[in-house]
């Protein structure tokens, strides 16, 4: 068993250098940690060395530490945000009651399955992008991949740390489990649907950014929330790390529809075919890939009606969307909640238990906040004088999970019928001819200061350097 | 009926209201003859010799201390001095105003009583007979089919029934339907007539239906009764010197505070925050008196009665008292060397009587955990003594967490198999503790076998399936508290049965029946309003009302 030199391989606020519990743990996991990085992280990154940022504390210094490193050498840290002193249980029946330290006995299935089931979607989303660097439309590009996939190693290191600092030993032997699912197999996959699906090219990278990393800034937002005051504080830090997955995504996309309508104006053609034929994604494409992964994501958040969800509200272990800022009594007992269900060929609102409809609630906060960012990208067209508008899909399109699963609904929301259905499905989600055309498009673009033909340059570089910087060193 | 005042299980025959002992030579008699007005609580009158549980407090404080004040006795005659009615049972006004839980842990007492009678008939010469010389009901009955052998004076009116079906819209609740089948093996469908008639079955018809072993008229019945103990005290194996002198049920050295009961070896805190108590049992100080004199010498304040004493009053007052604490934690502390020399000489000096006596009360005692509504987890730590005897606490529980201390080989906690442990001290199954737990199977108890008299620290423990877990010195802290928090929020009844199931794995018996039967069925029928509903069968008793039933069949 290697040993580690904790205060200097792993930044810390957690007094790792203090804690056997820990340690020990650690010195099981880490070597694993990293062979897995190394088997299935990044393709190709091994000798490169890598302009990342690295958490080194909690405060604004501390934060955003740049400078070139190999990323197996990466120092993943464990930072909870600050405690704050007293703090107080604020919804669920558990309300007006401290915050517990501890994993309380009698929750702690229900606390590990939630921490495991946030922890797993961590290394998965690195697996799904682990060849994305072999078609990078730029080194900028590349970076902020690289960025998101340390960070996302990060993530599962928080979990980690949670469920070996307080589970023991069942914590330590899910702590290695997570190490040994895997995205899309078969026999052995991630526990949720959206990320055993391939992220196969950088357009779907650029959308599972914007939104399924939004998914996990609602889930982290939830879960800060929580009476466990170790999961608050520590998802409390995760989301300024997802926050950069978001810009990543939305800055993505937002470059493409502007090297995309400059094309349009240049050519003064909407016309798909040509556009294509200039090497651009085509508007129709993007909205196609936009109504694909809003209505995967939205499947994330779970059944419309689930015991489970009003189970964890009421014994504290997950809030509400910004709980905290809310006014009402924080228990939802007899309070209601429309959700969607189909009646006699139409989607109609019924009314069922706020508590039970809890994961509706999280929906459609993140419907809310996710279609403000399709807004910003209108802008981006808007502003180039071309007349089209992306929009978000009605939240029963192309549902997988809950009481609108399977149900046949256009992206406007009406229910079709399996002839509509068939006959507009290709305009609706991405065809696998679009996905080949997309496919085709990407090739590696990474000398510095260029970029592939299909995305614009960003407007300014990372760390406030310039767009040419070389942010990755080929060794 | 208030249900707060704390119960004693510590009673003595000054104090008796209920029964009179006399002894004269092999031969020990309770006569019942129960104050009306004596009840353990107020609302009910004990008449026809009925009982609650302060009946049965002073029964078992008499049957202990025939076993170890009177070594000379050989045969226990049960009868009553009421004028023609030898018991009619538990007293149903009693049960009317009890609780569920009230009612359940008074059977469990009761049944353990009853049990106990056959336990020393089997293993420790001490043989029983009911002279049932008057009106023999329900209960009474019962523990007159406790016994040995069963005489009913045949006076044409006396009878012995169960007629809690016909009147009570119950069932006998202390192994009665059982015990007419397992042991006297009366016909089934007799037993269905018998079992469904309120005035039961009397004289003749009772001996042809088994239902007694013989019947007496009046004139012959006391010489009959005193032929018989005679006759049962020659096929005792209850062997002392003749003058050997008995062994006094001094009053226990106890110290009861609001959150602790303190004994001279064993104390239980009760954390009423966690609902968790734990039991601390202490090994002797030193190494027990060992030789014949030293023993008889040592008598009352011989260490491994003293603490069965302690141990078994703890239990009782524990599991009546304290219904909300639903998990015991049961910790040792000591030397194991001093506990594995008080086996060696339990094992050396089995024929003493006296031995032989602590040895089934031991044993009784240990019976008294299987069979406890608790959630039972033993915590193997630095400074216990979990060898030999005190073994079996950890093999009872539900669960035993042994700390490794993989940095610290000599404080590291051990625990030590000994011969005690295969078969000293038998589960109501018959079996011992490690063969429930391996289900008799021979390659396990033989590598168990293989390890015996060795120090086993927890990981050579675990891998020969003795505990359940062996968390380090890291992670011992928050496995066993969320092991312990997470099992106080489960759903007390759940745990009783699932606990009850997984206890009696294997073989069932007689007792096992007994005992099975009535948390499964009597519970059942206890809590449905056909017994206890506005209009139950046993809420309307002796109140002129006729019972309402609700005919589905469930």
């Amino acid at each position: 068993m290697q040993s580690i030199n904790y205060s200097e391989k792993i930044p810390n606020n957690v007094n790792l250098s203090e804690d056997r519990t820990l340690q020990r743990a650690l010195e099981g996991w880490q070597p694993n940690f990293i062979d897995w990085w190394d088997d299935i992280g990044p393709d190709g990154s091994t000798q490169s060395d890598v302009y990342l940022r690295t958490a080194v504390s909690v405060d604004p210094q501390g934060w955003a530490q740049f400078g070139h490193v190999k990323m197996r050498d990466y120092r993943w840290g464990i930072f909870l945000n600050p405690a704050i002193e007293d703090r107080k249980i604020h919804f669920g029946d558990h309300l007006g009651e401290n915050a517990w330290n501890e994993v309380p006995g009698e929750y702690r299935a229900n606390l590990r399955r939630i921490i495991v089931t946030q922890g797993d979607t961590e290394p998965a989303s690195v697996e799904q992008q682990r060849h994305l660097g072999l078609t990078a439309p730029s080194m900028y590009d590349l970076r902020n991949l690289y960025q998101i996939n340390v960070e996302e190693g990060r993530h599962l290191w928080a979990m980690v740390y949670l469920l070996q600092k307080h589970f023991g030993r069942d914590g330590r032997e899910e702590a290695q489990a997570l190490l040994e699912r895997r995205s899309g197999d078969e026999n052995n996959p991630r526990i949720l649907g959206a990320f055993n699906e391939a992220t196969p090219d950088w357009l779907s990278f650029f959308m599972f950014t914007y939104f399924t990393d939004r998914d996990g800034k609602f889930q982290l937002c939830a879960l800060s929330e929580s009476a466990f005051d170790p999961l608050a504080r520590t998802t409390k830090f995760m989301l300024t790390e997802e926050a950069h997955h978001m810009f990543v995504g939305e800055s993505g996309i937002s470059r493409i529809l502007q090297r995309t309508c400059q094309v349009m104006n240049e050519l003064k053609t909407d016309d798909a075919q040509k556009l294509r034929a200039a090497g651009v994604i085509d508007l129709p494409t993007l909205q196609r890939y936009l109504n694909f992964h809003f209505s995967v994501t939205i499947d994330l958040f779970g059944a419309d009606e689930s015991s489970n969800a009003a189970t964890f509200y009421s014994s504290g272990l997950k809030g509400r969307y910004e709980e905290g800022k809310r006014n009402d009594d924080h228990q939802l007992r007899g309070q209601f909640y429309k959700v969607l269900e189909v009646r006699e060929g139409r989607l109609v609102e019924k009314e069922v238990p706020m508590l039970n409809a809890l994961n509706e609630v999280l929906r459609d906060d993140y419907i809310k906040d996710s279609i403000a960012g399709v807004g910003r990208w209108n802008k981006v067209i808007e502003k180039a004088g071309i007349p089209f508008q992306l929009t978000a899909p009605h939240k029963a399109f192309h549902r997988n999970i809950g009481a609108l699963a399977g149900v046949k609904v256009s992206p406007d929301g009406r229910v079709v019928n399996d002839a509509e259905w068939h006959a507009n499905v290709a305009h609706w989600l991405p065809t696998d001819q679009d996905r080949a055309f997309v496919g085709a498009l990407m090739g590696r673009v990474v000398e510095p200061g260029k970029f592939a033909n299909w995305i614009a340059p960003p407007a300014m570089g990372i760390n406030r350097q310039a767009v040419d910087f070389e942010y990755i060193r080929f060794n | 009926m208030s249900e707060t005042l704390r119960v004693d299980y510590q009673t003595n025959p000054l104090q008796y209201k209920h029964w009179t002992l006399s002894v004269d030579g092999p031969i020990a008699t309770l006569a019942a003859d129960f104050d009306e007005n004596g009840g353990l609580r107020p609302g009910y009158k004990l008449k026809l010799n009925s009982y609650d549980l302060g009946v049965d407090i002073e029964l078992n404080d008499a049957v202990n201390r025939i076993r170890f004040e009177h070594p000379e006795v050989r045969t226990v005659v049960l009868t009553s001095a009421k004028e023609k009615v030898f018991c009619s049972g538990a007293n149903i006004f009693m049960l009317g105003v009890s609780s569920h839980a009230w009612k359940v842990n008074f059977c469990k007492f009761t049944n353990e009583t009853r049990n106990g009678f056959e336990d020393s008939s089997k293993h420790d010469g001490l043989k029983f007979l009911a002279a049932v010389n008057g009106a023999c009901a329900g209960g009474g009955y019962e523990v007159a089919l406790a016994c040995d052998e069963i005489i009913l004076i045949d006076d044409r009116s006396s009878a012995v029934s169960l007629p809690e079906v016909p009147l009570l819209g119950v069932l006998p609740g202390t192994g009665g339907l059982t015990r007419v089948t397992d042991k006297r093996k009366v016909r089934h469908d007799l037993a269905d007539i018998f079992c469904t008639s309120v005035e039961g079955v009397r004289g003749q018809r009772a001996k042809d239906w088994r239902l007694v072993d013989r019947i007496a008229k009046p004139a012959v019945f006391v010489d009959t009764v005193k032929q018989r103990a005679l006759a049962l005290a020659e096929k005792s194996d209850r062997q002392v010197n003749a003058n050997a002198k008995g062994v006094a049920l001094a009053p226990l050295n106890r110290t009861i505070e609001a959150d602790a009961l303190i004994y001279s070896n064993v104390r239980v805190d009760i954390d009423r925050a966690k609902r968790v108590a734990t039991f601390t049992v202490k090994a002797p100080s030193a190494m027990i008196e060992s030789d014949v004199a030293a023993i008889e010498t040592a008598s009352s304040n011989w260490y491994p009665f003293v603490l069965t004493r302690e141990l078994d009053d703890a239990i009782l007052s524990m599991r009546t008292n304290e219904l909300e604490i639903g998990t015991w934690l049961w910790k040792t502390e000591g030397d194991a060397a001093n506990v594995l020399a008080m086996d060696d000489v339990l094992l050396a000096q089995k024929d003493h009587w006296f031995v032989r006596a602590t040895t089934g009360f031991l044993r009784r005692t240990l019976s008294r955990i299987d069979v406890s509504s608790r959630s039972l987890f033993a915590l193997i730590e630095p400074g216990s003594c979990f060898a030999g005897t005190f073994l079996e606490f950890a093999l009872a529980c539900d669960r035993s967490y042994q700390l490794a201390l993989p940095d610290d080989e000599a404080k590291a906690p051990k625990i030590t198999v000994a011969e005690a442990n295969f078969g000293l001290f038998p589960m109501a199954t018959g079996q011992s503790r490690l063969q429930r737990r391996f289900y008799e199977e021979a390659p396990a108890l033989e590598a168990v076998r293989a390890v015996a008299g060795k120090p086993l620290d927890a990981d050579a423990a675990f891998a020969v399936g003795l505990i359940t877990a062996n968390p380090d010195d890291i992670d011992w802290a928050d496995e066993v508290r969320i092991a312990i928090e997470e099992r106080v929020a489960m759903s007390p009844d759940a745990l009783t049965g699932m606990e009850a199931n997984l206890r009696f794995n294997g073989r069932e018996n007689m007792v096992t029946r007994v005992f099975g039967r009535l948390t499964a069925w009597q519970n059942w029928i206890f809590q449905r309003p056909n017994a206890v509903g506005e209009k139950g069968a046993l809420k309307v008793y002796g109140k002129g009302d006729k019972a309402a039933f609700d005919w589905n069949r469930v």
